[in-house]
């Protein structure tokens, strides 16, 4: 049961073999025994879960089912979720309690699925190694002496751990799938818009989108069905017909040109995950794939782009966190600026001052043309980069990090190796290209590795199909960390 | 030494929507304190702004009033400082590329003999939100945050340097306070901070092209307390050039108290509002359909109304003016013509400049205010040109019905017997009469006299108590003496 699909879960729940109650105490009760060692969650409220999950059970006896009523589902908590402590990881928020649902949260609700808790990120989604949350770092459940990854380290550690059977997730440059390939899962951030961001608290607007982390490309699928669709309440949510993601699943994979970026796959790849990439390429090969080198020749300048734009949006949008109508307050102060200073200067963590700090100072008077604009010069540059890439091909991919998943430390005082660590996953944010990571092997340490997919626009379908069709070949992402078998 | 003031204004109009610019909570005013504050208004974490598009709507009417471009593609920008009542830490604004450019506004300076015309160009119009307000009186020793008000939309027009003295720049306050709510985008409530004004004062020697450094004086929310302000600043900024002093680039505050402007913060205080345009809102494309349809809802404006009275109804350029210098005026002109016919359209204009002007001044009211309606003085009108009545005892029905002691004029007519003796037999009747009471005057009439002529038509007044057809009485008097 705890490593079933949503598909399997869902039949065992209609079937009555299973109700979501027992199913909810089930993953609860191993997110009491695992948690103090991962520290995958923030927040566990085993009374709200079973309530909804009674709920859930009144509606699947009534017939009255939702397409995934009565699955667990840990949400990031990044999401606003009406009733639940929503810390976004940081102090700031420590103490607050949403007073309403995220788009995301309320589709989920709507698709029937029952809030398990919230888990653990990095500090308001800034950081690759969850080591930023004001709540402590996560442990990778593959190796507690490493990262899991980041920001939604937690969402990853949970669902690896088999805590949950999936978790949303959200991915600024990288958040979702960088942790889904440290910790071997499936994760997928969407087209830019294709998610609503309303409720989701704001890193960098512009870049932002949430999205799944699940075992496999045919469970995202089903996740995303639920959770995309127009928002009225998120300007840039695109007004498009709802989708079944599920719908082109098992299309076979003959004549499918994947386009291989030849900037992915030079220097700065780590041996274990080149053969790890490498594998899944011939795997796809024997498939009736075929493999065509592209070039993305501006891709290098995508994290000096990413650290201008991501940090400029959030200076501004972490602005409202000033400790005067919700949120950490000092306990003393002097006037309204002091105030301000010691609420900021207690409520943030070091990473994020950094790039409130960055932000501020590209943005000011004098070097808003030197950085900004030419940050989104050459944002335009790397979007022009794929859309001609994907005239020779029908998907791109290469790893999704430069290595597995680094020690707990290991570059928590370097902020630039840090960064780079998103080398590969921040031009598809600068683009608002979808992105996944699925699981491909193991390298050192055994230790997971992911291998990225990117599609077109609007290309999750197709996108999924062609990671389903892998995972039906492979077995790597029903594999388990094993102290938890 | 010969100054020249120079003074731009910037206008801050609140728009007549009824949800907010960026939430759907009500704009409406007076609520209790954060009643009116949404979860976006309060900037919960996670929440975004949406566009109203009524409030781009008020936008595209300004820009078609006033002849300016409206940009097919404008941006939204933030505007990045703390402030207790800015609950994002940002104001969204539009900076660099505003929905409207250019235009101009005529305005009419002046009385009597010193009146002129003149066009202020204006620089641009854009759209905002308007932020909460800081309570800092009685609020149990603590300031108190409303932010009923913070997402309020509002438009800031903003004019060129074109304006030479105060009395100018109220003038075009003035017309642009008209405008705005002839056109139905503000209600132009000063008190309530519905129209509020910043203006850019310096001074430079007569013939120079260079301007001078300018201050801003901020939150002008009165006519009057404008005109003190940029007399005050003007004097102090010329008695400081001429004391060999310099003016610093400073905002200014005037307190109606003193009558006099403080600075508030130089320019080296100034802060770097570090914009950029929000990610969270797509640029607003305002296409020619949706411009067409706007125009289409439009009221006629001022300008072409003017030229209508004058080429319908023969007003001269000065009537013309004077009745469309607000809507409610330009109504009740309209609304008492309807009344009047429009044959009457020029008598309705002088009962309209003479005696109601007058009357409305006196009592200091306002035309909305008038306890006389335009139909009530089209009908009176229409009693004077069908000699019901004449001019002068239409005044005593003016004052009745004023007074409402009537419903219309042929009531009080009626109740007062003021209908005009037209009969020609009555009043020969009564010719006789003052002939033969008068036999001196008619002496003096014959004899060459001709003011003996009208010592007899003021008996005859005063016999019918001014209500004979004057114009019949001098036919009939002049018949008889001959």
């Amino acid at each position: 049961m705890i490593n079933g699909s949503l598909k399997t879960l869902s039949e065992a729940l209609a079937k009555k073999k299973i109700s979501s109650a027992e199913l909810s105490t089930l993953f609860l009760d191993r997110m009491a025994r695992a948690n103090p060692a991962l520290n995958a969650f923030i927040s566990i409220d085993r009374e709200k879960t079973l309530a909804q999950a009674r709920q859930a059970d009144l509606r699947i006896a009534a017939g009255q089912a939702a397409p995934l009523e009565g699955i667990p589902l840990a949400h990031k908590d990044i999401f606003c979720t009406e009733g639940w402590l929503t810390t976004c990881g940081s102090r700031m928020l420590a103490n607050f309690v949403s007073p309403y649902d995220a788009h995301v949260v309320s589709r989920m609700k709507a698709a029937g699925l029952v809030t398990l808790g919230k888990t653990n990120m990095d500090e308001f989604a800034m950081g690759s190694s969850n080591e930023t949350s004001f709540f402590g770092p996560v442990k990778n459940p593959w190796d507690t002496s490493r990262v899991p990854g980041g920001s939604s380290g937690g969402a990853a550690a949970a669902v690896a751990a088999r805590l949950a059977p999936a978790a949303t997730g959200t991915d600024t440059g990288g958040s979702i799938r960088q942790p889904a390939a440290l910790c071997g899962l499936t994760g997928l951030k969407p087209t830019y818009g294709v998610v609503s961001r309303y409720g989701m608290i704001a890193f960098a607007s512009s870049l932002d989108q949430g999205g799944p982390m699940a075992k496999s490309a045919e469970d995202c699928a089903l996740l995303l069905s639920a959770m995309s669709g127009f928002d009225a309440r998120d300007s840039t949510s695109l007004d498009r017909p709802p989708e079944d993601y599920c719908r082109e699943l098992e299309k076979p994979l003959a004549g499918l040109k994947i386009g291989l970026p030849k900037e992915f796959f030079g220097e700065g790849m780590a041996a274990d995950v080149r053969s790890a990439v490498e594998e899944a390429l011939a795997e796809y090969r024997r498939a009736g794939a075929v493999t065509v080198e592209v070039s993305l020749p501006n891709s290098g300048l995508s994290v000096p782009a990413y650290y201008v734009i991501a940090p400029a949006e959030a200076s501004s949008n972490l602005s409202r966190f000033d400790g005067v109508r919700y949120g950490y307050r000092a306990p003393e102060y002097t006037d309204l600026a002091d105030m301000y200073c010691k609420s900021r200067g207690q409520g943030f963590g070091a990473e994020v001052k950094r790039r409130i700090l960055i932000g501020a100072y590209v943005l000011s008077h004098g070097y808003y043309d030197a950085y900004y604009l030419q940050a989104q010069k050459i944002r335009r540059l790397i979007a022009n980069d794929f859309a001609l890439a994907f005239r020779h091909c029908d998907i791109i991919m290469g790893p999704t990090t430069p290595s597995v998943a680094f020690a707990v430390g290991a570059k928590s005082n370097n902020p630039v190796e840090m960064y780079l660590s998103d080398i590969y996953t921040i031009a598809v944010n600068l683009a608002g290209l979808p992105g996944m990571s699925i699981p491909c092997g193991f390298g050192e340490g055994k230790m997971p590795v992911g291998l990225q997919l990117i599609g077109n626009y609007f290309e999750e379908a197709r996108m999924l199909n062609v990671a389903h069709r892998y995972q039906l070949a492979t077995d790597w992402h029903m594999r388990m960390p094993e102290e938890t078998i | 030494m010969q100054w020249e003031v120079v003074i731009g204004l910037e206008t801050h109009a609140q728009l007549q929507t009824k949800s907010k610019i960026f939430s759907g909570a009500s704009t409406a005013f007076g609520a209790e304190p954060n009643a009116q504050a949404s979860a976006v208004d309060i900037a919960l974490p996670g929440v975004l702004p949406v566009l109203n598009r009524a409030a781009v709507e008020c936008a595209i009417r300004l820009g078609l009033a006033v002849g300016g471009r409206v940009a097919p593609r404008s941006i939204f920008a933030r505007k990045n400082y703390f402030y207790p009542d800015l609950p994002k830490g940002y104001q969204i604004s539009q900076y660099e590329t505003p929905v409207v450019a250019g235009g101009s506004l005529s305005i009419i300076v002046g009385q009597g003999q010193e009146r002129y015309e003149k066009t202020v160009q204006l620089t641009r119009a854009h759209l905002e939100e308007d932020a909460g307000k800081s309570l800092h009186e009685d609020f149990h020793g603590k300031s108190g945050i409303d932010l009923n008000r913070a997402g309020t939309p509002l438009l800031e027009i903003v004019t060129e340097p074109d304006m030479r003295s105060a009395v100018e720049a109220v003038a075009y306050a003035k017309a642009l306070h008209a405008l705005v709510q002839w056109i139905g985008i503000c209600d132009g409530n000063m008190q309530e901070g519905s129209f509020r004004c910043d203006a850019n004062v310096s001074v430079r020697h007569k013939g120079s092209e260079k301007l001078g450094t300018r201050r801003e004086i901020k939150n002008l929310n009165s006519f009057r307390f404008m005109q003190q302000a940029i007399d005050y600043e003007v004097k102090w900024q010329i008695a400081t050039l001429e004391d060999g002093g310099r003016i610093e680039q400073a905002t200014v505050l005037f307190d109606p108290d003193t009558g006099e402007t403080r600075s508030m913060r130089s320019k080296e205080d100034a802060q770097d509002y570090r914009y950029f345009p929000d990610p969270d809102l797509l640029p607003l494309e305002i296409g020619q359909d949706w411009i067409a349809k706007v125009k289409a809802d439009m009221p006629e404006l001022p300008a072409e109304m003017k030229l209508r009275f004058e080429t319908a109804f023969g007003l001269s350029a000065y009537d013309a003016a004077a009745l469309t210098a607000t809507l409610a005026t330009a109504r009740y002109y309209e609304n008492s013509v309807a009344a009047a016919g429009e044959e009457n359209a020029k008598l309705c204009a002088n009962w309209m400049m003479g005696e109601l002007a007058a009357r409305l001044n006196r009592e200091d009211r306002d035309i909305r205010d008038a306890p006389l309606s335009p139909a009530q003085l089209g009908h009176l009108v229409l009693r004077i040109a069908d000699n019901t009545i004449s001019s002068k005892i239409a005044k005593e029905v003016f004052d009745a019905l004023w007074n409402g002691e009537a419903k219309d004029a042929d009531a009080v007519i009626a109740a007062k017997g003021l209908k005009q003796i037209s009969d020609s037999g009555a009043l020969e009747a009564l010719i006789d009469e003052v002939l033969a009471a008068n036999p001196k005057s008619v002496e003096e009439f014959r004899a060459g006299k001709e003011k003996a002529f009208n010592a007899l038509v003021g008996q005859l007044m005063k016999a019918t108590q001014g209500r004979a057809n004057p114009q019949q009485v001098n036919e009939l008097l002049r018949k008889k003496l001959l």
